[in-house]
């Protein structure tokens, strides 16, 4: 014991300390990082954000100089803080917070104390700054918007949130990044790459040179320029039309899926969310929770089709042989089913085929199509998921894939979902219980964007492609190979002729027959759905919705349409009249009907949405 | 000279070991105290240029050491002793006082420490105490001797103040305990310098705390075997007794320039935020060296000046950081070789002369090891002492290697006296 004492601890003393090293160098790596931090000083040079252009190379989005005042905690000294306070213009304890705040985030770091300043504050605050170390102006570049529609589809820049910077390592405090729309779906593009200076610094943080003479050091990059699929005029007259309404449009062009128009109402001048106004009209937007303005009801709206979900229906009896062209169907009033259950329809001559089924949107003669549908299979559950698989085939009830980054799924149901509702097996169900989605009513709901697609893929008579908004990334002609993919449908295209017509019959003496544009062959469908609200609890029935849909010309398709107004009642009333004014805007570049015009560009259904708030009992569908 | 006669053959691993550690001192001390200034490498107010001086001088210092009769070091043991004493309380008149601690005698421009060269003294001292025939480590009065060697010329350094170096002379409690001393004062020896240091290091309050906790778990665990409640209470309460007398003298009986002193040594003057700065940045350092380091005169941490007293007592951060795991390993696996060769070389002397000096030598090089890379990885509170063979400075190198190349020649003596 007495020979080997020393020797064993001096043994363990090397083990130990062998250990030590080895947990410090290899194990943590914070160090590594640390290191950086504190000896090496880094420097960035913000490159501008790429510019954003319409489909006819028309300016949407520039930039503009700005300039913020940052702060790097640990090298503040003592300073007049009364003084610097109203130099900026802020109070006392919002400068306390605001410096707690960067302190927290890193003494070593910059953070920003005053974001956004104008040219003439910036050059008011330049001349004084020397007097506060630690305190220094940032340059960087902010959005100038040179149109105030389409804020939806453009989105907005802000300083990257605490999460965002702890996520990608590539952002630091204050740096703007994309948050919706385009910018935040090609952040990477637009936003290019910071140029990086090392500079190495001692301990009394002096600058000592470059950091290994700079071979780390790299220049900016330039965002890259991006030219959208949007139609700047079209996007701006859809905005217009839909003052005073609620709803979205989306029109798309058929031979390539590309986005002409994304309409959300209400919607907001992007030039709002920039500046030092920024976070109060953000704030504004955000806590309206009644018109949700932030809410892109094209995207991320899910309604019941209505009636235009009858051209599917119609293909899919065709697809699955189960009626012909010739084949008629009478309507007493309405579809019967089961023991005196009706659904009813309204008046029209009878008994009607495919085509003047469309045409006067008959009820009785899809749900006749659609029961036997389901029950060609044995089972209503192998009806129900056949019945799915074409309608997937459309793009529906599920993510279309376009390149935005908010969406919604719709729905679609499954067997499964059937099977769940009704307890099956406890309960069975068959064709009749899920009846009405033969109308687009019942469980089917899609998006604006959905319905559009589907308009767009019967247009093309059996396939699609997916939507996008990009058209050019810089010079490059280079989109996503997804985009130029087509998607067919299960439906054969010899099957859409007959819809095609029935569409085209809507305008020539059907449900849209007062909304004919000279020269123009359009081809569209109606629809009015039922809805319901809940508000403090209670649950009441408003206005019908107003739907449309359309694609013109019926022959070589160069826009495709869904347009939904929110309690705008029937089809033709609201939807039906901004979709055939926007397909004239399009294709001839000139409104003929003013009159039309005038009125919906008067017209306001306000005080329909003003009534379930009202807390007075009110009348609707009137 | 006189090498030839009574000297066998010399001990090639240590003197390789030694070598070893001081080149590679060398080269990360030029790396540490590298700046951007156009002076020339000999110039010699470059800090490296004047290492290098020390080790040339240390060489010959060597040859003349090993050149010396063996026999020389055992006589005039007591005399050595007595100058050392005397050097070093001449610095109470001479002494020429650097970073708060008169522990300097200056010669123009050079200045010497002669506390480093004590130790060599002691050591000397107490292996002629110990090797006495009549001595006998179990009975009190030979164990009051010991102690009173070995303590003197701590208690005299201490108000110099240099509690670092005085620390230092607790390893001598090794050899002793080989020579027969009870286990109980190796442990006492150790539980009173921990007190000590910790209740400098973090205050009476965390040190009354620590103690009555631990006790408490002791007396917790043994709660079967029917504990005496008073004598934890007594052991409790001189724990307690000599933190508080500790603090007091620190508090009371010394003066503001002792504190200082104390406070540089312990990492405090520095340490203005109270977050272990010293240590944190040394952390830094090593922990982002990797595993093969940011490579020689490439570290950051380094070149930035960020860890204090870096060519001296932090010196091992810059292997860290600039060699990495692998150059930090190596550098350990050096240092316990060497403890353990001259464990070993000690082991096979004939001489108890020669045994307890060499047992000496090697835990004074170890208890310099353990505390300075214990404390710059961040393992240990901060105590201000140099990493022998590495850290600048003349005193250090030359203290060391007058303790080392001494146990060689008595090594190579006895290696001649079992030959013939």
């Amino acid at each position: 014991m007495r020979k080997v004492l020393l020797l064993g601890i001096v043994l363990i003393t090397g083990v130990v300390f062998a250990g030590r090293l080895f947990y410090l160098q290899i194990l943590d790596t914070s160090f590594q990082k640390l290191s950086q931090n504190n000896a090496v000083k880094v420097l960035y040079d913000y490159p501008q954000r790429g510019y954003l252009f319409d489909r006819n190379g028309k300016l949407l989005v520039s930039n503009q100089p700005s300039y913020d005042v940052m702060v790097i905690p640990r090298e503040v000294k003592p300073l007049d803080t009364m003084e610097f306070c109203n130099l900026l213009k802020i109070s006392k304890g919002r400068f306390d917070t605001l410096m707690q705040k960067a302190k927290i985030y890193s003494p070593r770091l910059p953070s920003p104390i005053l974001p956004q300043l104008t040219k003439a504050e910036y050059a008011y605050l330049s001349e004084k700054m020397y007097k506060y170390e630690g305190f220094y102006i940032q340059k960087r570049s902010l959005r100038d918007y040179q149109v105030n529609h389409s804020a939806n589809v453009l989105g907005y820049i802000a300083e990257a949130s605490p999460r965002i910077i702890e996520e990608n390592p590539y952002y630091q405090m204050g740096e703007l990044i994309g948050m919706q729309g385009v910018e935040k779906q090609y952040e990477e593009a637009l936003r290019g790459v910071k140029g990086v200076k090392y500079i190495q610094k001692d301990r009394f943080n002096r600058d000592i040179g470059p950091y290994k003479d700079g071979i780390f050091d790299t220049l900016p990059k330039r965002g890259k320029d991006l030219t959208l699929t949007i139609d700047a005029i079209l996007q701006k007259y859809g905005e217009e039309l839909m003052v005073n309404k609620r709803g979205g449009i989306v029109a798309l062009e058929p031979a390539t899926g590309e986005i002409l128009a994304l309409i959300t109402a209400p919607n907001y001048d992007p030039a709002l969310l920039v500046g030092r106004d920024r976070s109060r009209n953000f704030t504004e937007l955000y806590y309206d929770s009644i018109a949700k303005p932030l809410f892109d009801r094209g995207l991320q709206g899910e309604y019941p089709p209505g009636s235009p979900f009858k051209t599917l229906t119609g293909l899919i009896g065709l697809q699955e042989e189960i009626i012909d062209t010739r084949e008629s169907v009478s309507c007493y009033g309405g579809y019967v089913y089961g023991r005196g259950q009706k659904l009813g329809c309204h008046r029209h001559p009878s008994p009607l085929a495919m085509i003047g089924g469309i045409a006067n949107s008959c009820n009785a003669y899809f749900c006749t199509v659609y029961r036997r549908v389901i029950e060609k299979y044995p089972t209503p559950q192998e009806g129900i998921d056949n019945w799915h698989r074409h309608l997937k085939s459309f793009g529906l009830g599920d993510y279309l894939g376009y390149d935005l980054p908010v969406g919604k799924k719709g729905l679609i149901p499954t067997s499964e979902f059937y099977n769940r509702w009704y307890e099956y097996p406890k309960y069975k169900w068959y064709a009749t219980a899920t009846i009405s989605n033969a109308i687009g009513q019942g469980e089917v709901l899609m998006t604006p964007m959905q319905m559009a697609n589907f308009t767009a893929a019967i247009a093309n008579r059996g396939y699609y492609y997916k939507p996008h908004i990009i058209k050019k990334i810089e010079e490059e002609n280079s989109i996503p190979d997804e985009y130029t993919k087509k998607n067919i449908t299960t439906v054969h295209p010899k099957y859409f002729e007959p819809v095609v017509e029935g569409m085209h019959d809507v305008y020539r003496y059907g449900t849209a027959s007062m909304l004919q544009v000279p020269d123009i062959e359009i081809c569209g469908k109606t629809g009015t759905a039922e809805n319901y609200i809940r508000v403090e609890g209670k649950r009441m029935q408003l206005t019908d919705h107003s739907i449309f849909v359309a694609f013109a010309p019926k022959d070589d398709p160069k826009i495709a349409i869904a347009v939904f107004v929110e309690n705008g009642y029937w089809g033709s009333r609201w939807a039906g009249r901004i979709a055939s004014l926007m397909i004239e805007k399009y294709i001839k570049g000139e409104i003929t009907r003013t009159d039309m015009e005038e009125y919906v560009l008067n017209g306001s259904l306000q005080d329909e949405y003003a009534k379930p708030y009202s807390g007075e009992p009110f009348k609707i569908n009137r | 000279m006189a090498i030839g006669k009574s000297s066998g053959r010399l001990d090639w691993l240590t003197i390789f070991l030694f070598l070893a550690l001081v080149s590679i001192g060398w080269v990360n001390i030029y790396s540490a105290s590298l700046s951007d200034s156009t002076e020339g490498f000999f110039d010699m107010g470059q800090i490296y240029t004047k290492q290098l001086l020390f080790i040339i001088l240390s060489v010959l210092l060597i040859v003349f050491i090993l050149a010396i009769e063996a026999k020389f070091y055992e006589r005039f043991s007591s005399i050595i002793y007595i100058v050392s004493l005397l050097s070093l309380l001449g610095l109470f008149v001479f002494g020429k006082t650097i970073s708060g601690a008169t522990s300097w005698y200056a010669f123009g421009s050079f200045s010497l420490q002669p506390s480093e060269f004590a130790k060599a003294a002691t050591a000397l001292a107490l292996a002629k105490f110990v090797s006495d025939i009549q001595t006998n480590l179990k009975e009190f009065k030979y164990q009051l001797g010991a102690f009173l060697i070995i303590l003197i010329p701590a208690i005299i350094i201490v108000p110099q103040p240099d509690p670092g170096s005085a620390l230092i002379y607790a390893a001598f409690i090794f050899p002793l305990y080989r020579e027969g001393l009870h286990f109980a004062y190796l442990l006492l020896g150790f539980f009173a310098a921990a007190l000590f240091v910790s209740t400098l290091a973090f205050g009476i309050v965390w040190v009354a705390l620590g103690v009555i906790l631990i006790a408490g778990i002791f007396f917790f665990r043994n709660r079967k075997k029917r504990p005496s409640l008073f004598k934890y209470i007594v052991i409790v309460s001189a724990c307690i007794g000599f933190a508080f007398s500790v603090n007091y003298i620190f508090n009371n009986l010394f003066e503001q320039r002792h504190r200082d002193r104390f406070n540089i040594v312990l990492g405090k003057e520095i340490d203005a935020k109270g977050i272990g700065y010293n240590t944190n940045q040394s952390e830094i350092a090593i922990g982002s060296g990797g595993w093969t380091g940011k490579g020689w005169t490439q570290g950051t941490q380094t070149k930035g000046n960020f860890v204090p007293e870096q060519h001296t007592d932090y010196i091992f951060s810059t292997v860290g950081e600039e060699w990495g795991f692998v150059g930090s390993f190596i550098v350990i696996a050096l240092f316990v070789g060497l403890v353990v060769r001259l464990v070993i070389m000690a082991e096979r002397q004939k001489n108890q002369f020669s045994r307890v000096y060499g047992y000496s030598v090697a835990s004074i090089i170890f208890l310099h090891f353990f505390v300075n890379v214990g404390m710059v990885t961040g393992l240990f509170p901060t105590v201000g002492i140099p990493l022998p063979f590495f850290s600048y400075g003349g005193s250090g190198l030359w203290g060391f290697t007058i303790l080392l190349f001494i146990f060689v020649r008595l090594d190579a003596a006895n290696s001649y006296y079992s030959r013939s």
